[in-house]
């Protein structure tokens, strides 16, 4: 196994600026990892290999021209399949875009080429972001590197397992109750979702057009500042991306880094350190508290009354976006197109196709967000739940008038066994608890490793204000500069 | 009670444009209905004077110049189609014979 692949992105950048490894030794080594471990991990659906090789050979030649690089020039990436990669195929976990090729690249890929990352392949994922164990995807499950037998998370585990397994040493998920978060949490990982529209949307498979937020995973929390500055910021092809500067993450990780927190006030949300978590993840979090106290932080309990209802408004506003925005699945335009005989109609045609493109969960979603949005129901379940949005919205901004940032365990309990919560979909939904106020009110989040319970990763979640994302930053990596960084057991 | 029925899911299949199957229908109406239990919680939150948010940035529209800039060929375009004829999207028929006639 080459030494690279256990580099941060930092140290491989800097390697590679200073002409001591090349982005193609460097890439190589993360493929032969690929190549070893992944019929195990099951972290991508596709990987990459000519296009990858192709744009670490224009680091080196840019490099050996003189040219200056950026500061994650010839670093790989590995990428949610949730968005779009010109000519490289983009599933979305689902059989129903089987075998697409996107005419076009998301935003976020093109920032990443520009800054002249490579490309690995695209991540494992539930379909359509729908999920908390990628066990929904369509194309089988992906192993949690720590335990093979569990969950990674989901909806973005394979993002987080490719970290884990140091098949990659930086990821982009998306997170529209938890995605990016929950699995960096049961991996041992860091994911930060993004202020809603502090990244764009253009070309990310929308799932709940007014939750969904693309953001940086890795195994470091400046390495995943790093990632946040490149692919952050305005882009006029999204409507919602707020035209605003990118707030100084890398700043924040840096002097977090420094371990001084003299200034801070974080507020412990006490809705979320009570009945709802495992014994084992509060007392990783209660351990990690204590270290912020030590570190300078003042440290206070929040009450946010409204937070316990933000799991039920959550799974009426979602499956509502989301049955609006699945219609474009039709059989039309792009994918798959089921029972066109010449006899049957166009209507006929869309149901058999979507009937066999779609899996249980996504069509569970679409059929309660079509109940939830129907006139005899809209006032008590789609209306109800925007206005409880409002009230979360609401706790979030008298938190913050007391406190800098906001703090509570990032999952209710650890890496669970593969099958365990399939049965009774909203036993799963339960693994988004404490996650998903966050997308409701749209502010940022991070989940940084605190410690481990029965061997397995445990997550501490900074949840800040909108467009103060280098606060969260600020104590993940005061708190990373304690407890250090996890390496799962070798594969 | 039960906060939906069989016959409830299977109409909304419909109205979603999912052919279930009889055995989906079964399964279906069990796990929807304990759903629907749940997130009805949002009920128990005194809300009538709340304003709703749909979505957490102040939304207005956003303009840009009317210049042209490059975008997709039509093949291009339709490169991901099920189906083709002369640059169009082709489709299965869209009206009954007797109505088309």
């Amino acid at each position: 196994m080459s030494e690279l692949i256990k580099l941060t992105a930092t140290e491989i950048a800097g390697l590679v600026a200073k002409g001591e490894t090349s982005a193609v030794e460097v890439t190589q080594a993360h493929l032969d990892r690929i190549a070893a471990v992944d019929d195990r991990v099951h972290a991508f659906l596709h990987v990459d290999t000519e296009g990858a090789l192709a744009a670490a050979r224009r680091v080196d030649e840019r490099r050996a021209a003189g040219e200056e690089l950026g500061p994650l020039a010839g670093v790989p990436v590995a990428v949610k399949d949730v968005l779009t990669t010109k000519g490289v195929p983009t599933t979305v976990g689902s059989k129903i875009l089987e075998g697409w090729r996107p005419p076009y690249d998301s935003t976020i890929v093109q920032r990443l080429r520009d800054a002249g990352t490579v490309m690995l392949g695209k991540t494992n994922m539930d379909e359509f972001a729908m999920g908390s164990s990628t066990e929904y995807s369509a194309y089988g499950p992906t192993h949690n590197p720590w335990d093979l037998d569990r969950i990674p998370g989901g909806s973005g585990g394979g993002s987080a397992a490719a970290l884990a397994a140091y098949e990659a040493p930086l990821s982009i998920g998306s997170d529209t109750g938890g995605s990016i978060r929950q699995p960096g949490a049961v991996t041992g990982t860091v994911g930060a979702k993004p202020t809603y529209g502090g990244t764009s949307r253009y070309g990310l498979v929308a799932f709940s057009s007014s939750l969904d937020t693309p953001g940086p995973c890795a195994r470091t929390v400046l390495d995943a500042a790093l990632l946040h500055q490149v692919i952050g910021g305005h882009d006029p092809r999204d409507s919602t991306s707020i035209p605003q500067p990118v707030p100084d993450v890398v700043g924040a990780a840096k002097l977090g880094a420094t371990g001084d927190l003299t200034g801070v006030k974080l507020g412990v949300v006490t809705e979320f350190t009570g009945e709802g978590a495992e014994p084992g993840v509060l007392a990783a979090f209660r351990e990690s508290v204590d270290a912020l106290a030590k570190l300078g932080a003042e440290i206070v309990e929040v009450s946010c009354p409204h937070f316990r209802y933000a799991l039920p408004a959550y799974y009426l506003i979602a499956p509502s976006e989301c049955s609006s925005n699945l219609a474009r699945f039709d059989g039309v335009r792009f994918g798959l197109r089921v029972g066109d005989d010449g006899n049957r109609s166009l209507e006929e045609v869309m149901s058999l196709t979507r009937e066999a493109g779609f899996g249980a969960e996504v069509k569970r979603r679409i059929m309660i967000g079509t109940y939830a949005l129907s006139s005899g129901y809209y006032d008590a379940y789609y209306g109800q739940a925007q206005k409880v949005r409002t009230l979360i919205t609401r706790d979030f901004t008298a938190a913050f008038e007391q406190v800098d940032a906001l703090i509570s365990p990032t999952t209710p309990f650890v890496a669970f066994p593969i099958g365990a919560r399939t049965a009774d979909p909203y036993q799963m939904y339960l693994a988004d608890l404490f996650t998903i106020p966050t997308n409701l009110y749209g502010g940022p989040g991070i989940s940084v490793p605190c410690g481990l319970s029965d061997g397995l990763p445990v997550g501490l979640q900074v949840m800040a204000p909108t467009m103060a994302d280098d606060r969260m930053y600020r104590v993940a990596a005061a708190l990373e500069s304690v407890v250090g960084t996890f390496t799962p057991p070798a594969l | 009670m039960a906060a939906i029925s069989r016959e409830e899911v299977a109409h909304l299949a419909r109205l979603s444009r999912l052919a279930v199957t009889e055995e989906e229908l079964d399964t279906f109406a069990g796990q929807l209905d304990v759903i629907l239990q749940s997130v009805a919680q949002v009920g128990e939150v005194a809300a009538a004077d709340i304003p709703p948010t749909s979505h957490s940035v102040p939304l207005t529209n956003v303009l840009r110049e009317d210049v042209v800039t490059p975008c997709l060929t039509p093949e291009e375009a339709l490169s991901g189609a099920p189906d083709v004829d002369q640059q169009r999207f082709r489709v299965p028929r869209i009206l009954d014979e007797d109505v088309a006639s």
